[in-house]
């Protein structure tokens, strides 16, 4: 967890021990993480485990139960919202509609006592560069749902604060435009500099744009890291199965020769796979594996899947055609369970169609085993 | 019967109760007291048309001080309920959440299941001269004597507004249901204060329902006659109790009827003028 203020001495923001609980209901269980100056990090969950909570702390619309939260060297304990260097984007953006865009890029400029001509030259400025130059006059409603947006941010960022905080901003908008202020977001980052700390559920939305994403489920984080590293290297079972797509199985540990594991599926398959999460595996253990669509390789004759560590055989359930994401569900004809794989983009199997009988392998790299949460041995996650 | 003259058919009888409520209670009557407030009683049973009724309204002083008293009194009622409704109503909207939120409001509420007289005669047990106040303060020891507390301008004041609160805390507690809280937050969160959020933020949200409680507490209150009087006494100096004088005391209906069109200006112009001063619109306050 301290691998950040290793490599980077310049830390921005940091939570020390972090905690909040509401009544008996722990929201926020002892988190702590340090963010560097300039970073784009991302706090990725499912809704309801606590990411929002934090964002709030931060803010300072609530007090944490203990711990600390240490904004440019100073500690932001009991310190009002309005004199954090922080500011936050609000899910639904919280634009005030009784002012102009103007007015609204102005309102914090005004509150730190600034002249109007140094306020207007700021605002002026700010059009400008969020790429809307001109459009001071116009009222909140006027403008389309990426305008807003872009207005949200420059309002906070004139501001020039420490950390830009974000709630789900792309949240409200529809896909494309999601998509696209994805982009935009991370062209802003990079234009103004700003720390971004951002909250999402998405997990696309952290990947894309993120330098550090910590993962958080009930409470406490389960892997900081690049998004690489997350997608690669997850530490626990919980950050396999929520970052990107996995097929997955249960099983029992049959037999362990140096790093590599062998395990027999509840279901009745056995397959080769490495551990993963830093777990110490012995014979009989319970795991979860995880094998991502995109490492299957799937062919039509077996000679192809030959050398594959895992090798099975199954029939074409569907296939769920999406241009470059395009999948195959495949139905494996011993046990009957069903995988998800990618199909490759050279054209291959363009007329894969319901049916069809195909082999599939995977190297045992590619299969990640974590000790079952349930199993006995789980030593619980380093959160 | 094509469909569009049956929906055109359809439309006129769902208008004829309104229509007919209209034209029978307020415009007919209109209509007659503005030709009566127009006429002159030169001899017995012999009526002039003329403004001599007007004219005597702007020459005797006793009408147009009442008249300006009730304005300045009613204006003064409106704001006093205004600053009281608004703490109140803002605590209810938006620091309450779920049950004792709705207890709160209906708090507010169950006074009004009373009539208004009653109500008036409870301020009169508590502030008449042997009533619950005035034995408090003896029994405490901090006057000698009976205390008289009805009969003043307090004391309307305080009935009158009394009687409004609920017309204020209504149209204010559902204009800051429907601010969002996160705009309050972000006022914060950008570096504002609580005197300037409030004044950038939740005021300029509020206004058109300020604007609309204030038009309704402020017509009622002109218009009110129990209260004033009773609360009042003679020195209540009402213009709804000269009127009433004027038709029923002294049977001079045509006087009567010109300071009911009189009062129907000034609070025109005044609803006007407020609505102008806070750059509000008829249609959006009420609407």
């Amino acid at each position: 967890m301290t691998r950040l203020d290793e490599n980077n001495n310049e830390i921005d923001l940091e939570c020390r021990d972090l905690r909040r609980t509401f009544g008996n209901f722990v929201a926020v269980d002892n988190v702590s993480f340090g963010v560097p100056k300039g970073d784009f990090f991302s706090i990725l969950g499912p809704s309801g485990c606590g990411k929002t909570t934090i964002l709030r702390m931060m803010a300072g619309f609530l007090e944490p139960t203990s711990g600390d939260i240490i904004i440019k060297g100073k500690s932001m304990l009991n310190v009002p919202p309005n004199k954090r260097p922080v500011n936050m984007v609000f899910q639904h953006l919280a634009l005030f509609p009784m002012m102009s865009v103007a007015e609204n890029i102005a309102y914090g400029l005004v509150r730190q006592g600034m002249n109007k001509s140094d306020t207007a030259t700021k605002v002026k400025s700010a059009l400008e560069r969020i790429g809307l130059p001109g459009s001071g006059d116009k009222s909140i409603k006027q403008l389309s749902g990426g305008q807003q947006q872009r207005i949200a941010i420059a309002r906070c960022l004139v501001l020039e604060p420490a950390a830009l905080l974000l709630d789900e901003p792309l949240g409200a908008l529809d896909l494309k435009l999601r998509e696209h202020m994805k982009v935009e977001l991370k062209k802003m980052q990079n234009q103004f500099g700003t720390t971004f700390i951002y909250i999402t559920h998405d997990q696309s939305e952290a990947l894309v744009m993120s330098n550090h994403v910590a993962v958080m489920n009930e409470g406490r984080f389960e892997q900081i890291g690049t998004p690489q590293e997350l997608y690669y290297h997850p530490d626990t079972s919980f950050v396999a199965g929520f970052v990107g797509d996995s097929n997955r199985w249960h099983g029992k540990v049959d037999a362990i020769d140096g790093s590599v594991i062998r395990v027999s599926t509840s279901d009745g398959i056995s397959l080769l796979s490495v551990p993963a999460g830093g777990e110490k595996l012995v014979v009989g253990d319970e795991v979860d594996i995880f094998v991502r669509p995109e490492s299957i390789i799937i062919a039509h004759d077996e000679a192809r899947a030959q050398e594959m560590d895992n090798r099975l055989s199954g029939n074409v359930v569907s296939v769920l055609f999406n241009g470059a994401n395009s999948r195959a569900l495949v139905r494996e004809s011993k046990t009957g369970g069903e995988l998800d794989v990618a199909l490759p983009q050279t054209g291959e199997f363009s007329g894969l169609s319901a049916g069809q009988q195909v082999f599939l392998g995977w190297g045992k790299q590619q299969s990640k085993a974590f000790a079952s949460v349930n199993s006995p041995t789980n030593k619980g996650h380093g959160g | 019967m094509n469909t569009q003259t049956a929906s055109r058919l359809g439309l006129i009888l769902l208008l004829a109760p309104l229509l007919v409520w209209l034209t029978a209670l307020l415009i007919l009557p209109h209509v007659d007291m503005l030709l009566i407030s127009l006429r002159e009683r030169v001899a017995p049973q012999v009526y002039e048309r003329s403004f001599a009724n007007y004219t005597e309204f702007f020459i005797e002083p006793l009408y147009w001080r009442t008249f300006a008293r009730t304005a300045i009194m009613s204006i003064s009622a409106t704001a006093i309920t205004l600053l009281i409704a608004f703490p109140v109503s803002y605590y209810i909207a938006k620091m309450l959440r779920g049950r004792s939120k709705s207890f709160l409001f209906l708090l507010c509420l169950v006074p009004f299941w009373v009539s208004e007289l009653v109500r008036t005669f409870g301020w009169m047990i508590l502030l008449r001269e042997s009533g619950v106040v005035s034995n408090v303060l003896q029994w405490a020891g901090l006057v000698d004597g009976p205390v008289e507390m009805l009969y003043n301008d307090a004391a309307i004041m305080v009935g009158l507004v009394y009687t409004s609160m609920l017309f204020m805390v209504v149209p204010l507690v559902s204009i800051l249901d429907s601010l969002d809280d996160s705009l309050v937050e972000a006022g914060y969160d950008l570096g504002g204060n609580g005197f300037t959020v409030m004044r950038t933020i939740i005021i300029p949200h509020a206004m058109p329902g300020i604007v609309s409680g204030c038009i309704v507490v402020f017509m009622l209150t002109l218009g009110n006659y129990l209260t004033p009087i009773l609360l009042g006494g003679k020195s209540s100096m009402w213009f709804t109790a000269q009127i009433y004088t004027q038709f029923i005391t002294r049977f001079n209906w045509e006087l009567g009827a010109a300071f009911g069109f009189l009062l129907l200006a000034l609070s025109t112009i005044i609803v006007w003028t407020g609505l102008k001063l806070s750059r509000q619109t008829l249609s959006e306050t009420m609407g």
